[in-house]
């Protein structure tokens, strides 16, 4: 059974989102399900520094041994930094999901919608 | 609903990722399917691969039935051996590829894969039906348990008296093995040293469990396909399917046109010996993944071949791939893979990508 950090929230293609309670910079990975599912995570592709993305888009993509899977924007807003420690050692995916496997930051435009609590997260894989 | 081995309650146990193949349930990894892979290239890892196929082909004309049946000679093989061959549909297109084992003078069997033995099976019945020999089906009654890996020797020697080193690669005999009676066969699909053991169906957990004591571990499959591509070894469905010859496949050295008599695809394949397409290898520049169906291009964005198979690989750090070209490409050709919709340069080499040190 995978973690679901409560004070996170979630996307029902498998990305969290931290820091929404701040304001206005919020860090993107992806949950442990996905990460578990996908198996030895080896290539990730974040988004370019400096440039916007939009809530529900494909940004980037992370590679296992068997599969490949995008990786879809959870906001809109500007990429402020990526973790290249996870495109150094994308096991970090695998090893730490909530932590240093983290993706990208980005300062938000406006504000997000259609993001599940934990709880409907859980809910939502529990099936899976 | 897939079909489970009788080692199916063993991998849930061992909290194992299960998945689909060839309609059967199967440990896909256990835990991290990298490591799995490196056990077996350093030590020696454990395979359930019971979803394979035995069919036993006996009697006076059992060698000439199967020189009928498939490219091989296999009525020549010395008892105790083994051999690779391929069986054909009458066009020369491949139905399955296969080791026959010969057990005795006037009994072999066949193991074929997953997805074809039903097929081979009947095909072989057929096939049989002018010769004085009898094909049955034990698949059903079979298990099959492969340890693999620079270590299995060594492991498999603490749990049996048959005479091992005595075994070379591609050979196979009858022996105990912690008090399990099986055929012990010094084959594989990893690129590495190893054995697959032939058991009844009730004795496989006591066997795994053995063979776990002493130090195996257990590999699933997604571990067992990047070994055979770094081996650069085909897989059926991959590699090998009907619309490919033996030529094509790089696997003319298993068609036998010298030997007597007639084989099923004999006079397609004397028709057509010139390779259709180049089965090669390829080597990622990049970082992401060539894989299955994904294109192949040439320097002007031209598609000259499609990705058979593909995957990160961990013994040469890259991303390794098979892939189908057209014949005239060459080494030197500047070759890319549309992976996605971005051409990615990969380098043309010779397979293997990986041989282990003798």
């Amino acid at each position: 059974m995978s973690t679901i950090p409560s004070e996170l929230s979630y996307t029902k293609e498998h990305e969290w989102v931290a820091g929404l309670d701040d304001g206005l910079t919020v860090t993107v990975g992806i949950t442990e399900f996905a990460a578990e599912a996908l198996g030895d995570v080896v290539y990730v592709q974040v988004p370019d520094v400096g440039g916007t993305v939009t809530a529900g888009d494909a940004v980037g993509e992370v590679e296992s041994t068997k599969s490949v899977s995008d990786i879809y924007s959870p906001v809109s807003g500007e990429v402020v930094e990526t973790n290249q420690s996870v495109v150094d050692d994308p096991s970090l995916v695998n090893s730490d999901p909530y932590g240093e496997g983290w993706l990208f930051r980005v300062r938000i435009d406006g504000d997000p919608s259609d993001l599940l609590t934990a709880e409907e997260y859980g809910a939502l894989t529990a099936g899976e | 609903m897939s079909r489970t081995t009788p080692l199916s309650e063993v991998h849930q146990s061992l909290g194992a990722t299960l998945t689909d193949f060839a309609g059967w349930l199967m440990p896909l990894r256990y835990g991290s399917e990298s490591a799995e892979h490196n056990t077996v290239r350093t030590a020696a890892g454990l395979f359930d691969l019971s979803h394979m196929g035995e069919i036993f082909v006996t009697g006076p004309q059992a060698g000439e039935a199967l020189d009928y049946a498939f490219t091989g000679q296999l009525s020549t093989l010395a008892p105790g051996k083994a051999r690779y061959t391929v069986i054909c549909a009458p066009d020369g297109g491949v139905l399955d590829d296969v080791i026959v084992y010969r057990l005795a003078d006037e009994e072999f069997m066949v193991c074929a894969n997953a997805s074809n033995y039903p097929r081979v099976a009947a095909e072989l019945t057929e096939r049989a039906g002018g010769f004085e020999a009898k094909v049955v089906d034990r698949s059903e009654e079979c298990a099959l348990i492969a340890i693999q890996g620079p270590r299995a020797a060594e492991i498999l020697a603490t749990l049996t008296d048959a005479d091992l080193d005595g075994l070379k690669y591609y050979a196979g005999l009858p022996g105990i093995v912690a008090d399990v009676s099986a055929l012990i066969a010094r084959t594989g699909y990893t690129g590495e040293d190893g054995f697959e053991l032939f058991v009844a169906n009730d004795q496989a957990v006591p066997l795994w469990q053995a063979l776990t004591d002493a130090g195996a571990r257990p590999a699933g499959l997604s571990a067992r396909d990047t070994l055979r591509l770094e081996a650069g070894m085909a897989l059926y469905g991959n590699e090998l399917t009907a619309e490919i010859t033996p030529f094509d496949a790089g696997l003319g050295r298993v068609v036998k046109f010298d030997k007597p008599g007639d084989f099923v695809g004999r006079a397609a394949l004397e028709a057509n010996p010139e390779p259709r397409r180049r089965l090669v290898g390829l080597v990622a520049r990049g970082r992401r993944v060539p894989r299955h169906g994904y294109p192949v291009v040439d320097a002007s964005g031209a598609v000259v071949g499609e990705v058979t198979s593909g995957a990160p690989s961990q013994s040469l750090g890259k991303p390794i791939a098979m892939a189908y070209v057209r014949p005239e490409v060459s080494e030197n050709d500047h070759l890319a893979v549309d992976i996605r919709g971005t051409h990615e340069p990969v380098d043309v080499v010779d397979l293997p990508f990986y041989r282990r040190k003798k």
